[in-house]
């Protein structure tokens, strides 16, 4: 089900503009795998052009290649839309879709891609909030609109609506830095729950969320701002927090710059 | 020292001389005055533009209304009526408007609505630019020459007898950008993140467009197609030219005449017998009367299918 992330000597431009620089690193499936770093270093970036999202903005390309197990995701064949059915997103903003329930919410990938069967879909609803921890929460209004949820349910609700459509990988955009402590937690507990089936590659701003939920750690810099981000180091996310290899991994953990 | 040297003038007191709170609790004067004076000059401006509407209202409401409320007025014609006798009715006329301005409709929204989305979600460079262009020339093309052009090419051209359905393409010709404006606005306040969401799920972006930005528009959208229906349905000048007025009811789209409540209001506009002159005001209330009622249906139709909360 999970599957290993690749990637090679990976460029990513926004026309001309050069936002990363020669990424090479290998993401291992069943586990979390955490980018921080600071504002502009390309971690979000990096992380859309796993599942090719980064092309939904005019002039987005890349150079170097990104493997899922041995499929590369940019071959010449390849469609983006199988791709993000294979690697699904959560962002940073919880948004649900405002015309559709809950329970629609959750099977709109399902639906969207042309699954009518309804038992079928009201069996994947209930086990997608169930793994997001949702379910007990809401199993009396799947009726009512998404949007009606507080912001922490909001953001579950989008982590079941992505993992409905069942996919390998699960990349997370800064999933909490619009929420609450509370909620924050809950999504962090969830990410430990769902490593056990997907790959999970989350972005955050919060080094110790990082420490707390993530097995690997990747730390991206820029030299100076409108210079391509680059990958510093990665490793184990104990080694990276209490021995990294660079110094200036040092200086952002430890809060002197970032 | 006073509140007044505190806020007043650009030379700020320094912290130590000021009473705790002392320029915290005092309004300042002038900037109470000029915010008096904007509320007032606003409320004025407002009254100002209601002026006209409120005007006309009362007036054709008053010199129509009455009308309105004979049975025969929506169920009889003008048929055999001279502008000495009283009675007949503009069922002829409301049927004709109505029927114009739904095949309008039908020809126009999806143009338009297909227009919009191309501009919004995959318009890019130069094509785009000449679309958005044209879309704004077409938007201050007078009626008439809408009209005259549907002329020229409908009658001058292509030998064509003057019919209803000549007037609807002219009308189509200005329903066309109001819909397509009104449309795009829609469409772009559609959040980014909703498309991005759909993408990520693996949804392609043609039924991202109709599953997911368009219901989420949709209350919008149908505002504006009634805005541009209501315009379409009050203009004169492409049925004056197009499309004369008969006193019979007659819907045939393709031949003989097809009355209209705006020509029958020309129709009579100059009498001065008293009988013709009340129909002039009835058709009038009559026709404000039906793009009142499509507006609160168009309302009805956005609330019904906006998202519950």
């Amino acid at each position: 089900m999970a599957k290993r992330i690749d990637v090679k000597d990976l460029t990513i431009f926004y026309g001309a503009f050069k936002a990363v620089e020669e990424v090479t690193m290998t993401v291992e499936p069943r586990s979390v795998t955490a980018f921080i770093g600071p504002s502009g270093c390309g971690k979000s970036t990096l992380l859309r052009t796993l599942n090719r999202m980064h092309e939904v903005i005019p002039g987005g390309r890349v150079e170097g290649s990104v493997h899922l197990d041995d499929a590369d995701i940019y071959g010449a064949n390849v469609d983006p839309v199988a791709v993000r059915r294979t690697v699904g997103m959560v962002f940073q903003r919880p948004n649900p879709f405002p015309t559709m329930s809950i329970a629609d919410n959750v099977s709109a990938g399902l639906r969207l891609n042309g699954l009518r069967d309804k038992k079928k879909l009201a069996e994947k609803v209930e086990a997608s909030l169930r793994k997001a921890n949702l379910w007990d929460e809401v199993k009396d209004r799947l009726t009512k609109p998404g949007a009606g949820l507080s912001g922490g349910q909001q953001q579950r609700l989008c982590i079941a609506r992505a993992i409905a459509v069942e996919p390998q990988v699960l990349l997370m955009d800064e999933p909490c830095s619009a929420l609450d402590p509370i909620s924050t937690l809950a999504i962090e507990d969830l990410v430990g729950e769902l490593k056990s089936t997907y790959t999970i590659v989350i972005v955050t701003h919060n080094m110790q969320q990082a420490a707390r939920v993530s097995d690997r750690t990747a730390f991206f810099n820029l030299a100076a701002t409108g210079r391509p981000g680059r990958l510093i180091e990665m490793d184990d996310t104990q080694k990276m927090f209490s021995n990294p290899s660079q110094r200036t991994t040092e200086d952002y953990i430890s809060g002197r710059f970032g | 020292m006073t509140a007044t040297d505190v806020t007043s003038g650009s030379n700020v007191a320094p912290m130590g001389s000021v009473v705790p709170g002392a320029g915290l609790s005092h309004r300042s004067g002038p900037r109470a005055l000029r915010n008096r004076l904007a509320a007032v000059v606003m409320w004025a401006a407002f009254a100002i533009a209601m002026v006209p509407l409120v005007w006309i209202l009362w007036s054709v409401v008053t010199k129509g209304g009455a009308m309105l409320v004979n049975a025969d007025w929506w169920t009889h014609s003008q048929r055999g009526i001279t502008n000495r006798i009283v009675g007949g009715g503009a069922v002829h006329a409301i049927e004709g408007t109505l029927l114009e301005a739904m095949v309008t409709a039908l020809m126009a929204v999806p143009v338009a609505v297909m227009t919009a989305i191309y501009l919004v979600e995959y318009g890019r460079g130069r094509l785009a630019r000449v679309v958005s262009f044209t879309v704004d020339i077409l938007t201050g093309i007078p009626s008439i020459v809408a009209a005259l052009f549907i002329y020229a090419v409908w009658v001058t051209v292509f030998g064509f007898q003057r019919v209803a359905f000549a007037v609807c393409l002219a009308l189509m010709l200005l329903m066309i950008p109001v819909v397509v404006r009104s449309t795009e606005e829609m469409l772009k306040l559609v959040p980014n993140e909703l498309r991005e969401a759909s993408y990520a799920l693996g949804v392609p972006k043609w039924k991202t467009i109709v599953r997911v930005v368009l219901p989420t528009a949709l209350s919008g959208i149908i505002t504006g197609i009634l805005l541009g229906l209501a315009r379409v349905m009050g203009e004169t000048a492409p049925l004056l030219i197009l499309g004369p007025y008969t006193q019979d009811i007659a819907t045939n789209l393709f031949g003989g005449l097809v009355p209209t409540l705006p020509t029958m209001i020309n129709q009579d506009r100059t009498e001065v017998l008293q009988p013709a002159v009340d129909r002039v005001w009835g058709a009038a209330a009559t026709l404000i009367l039906l793009i009142l009622l499509l507006n609160i249906a168009g309302r009805l139709i956005a609330r019904l299918g906006a998202p519950k909360t």
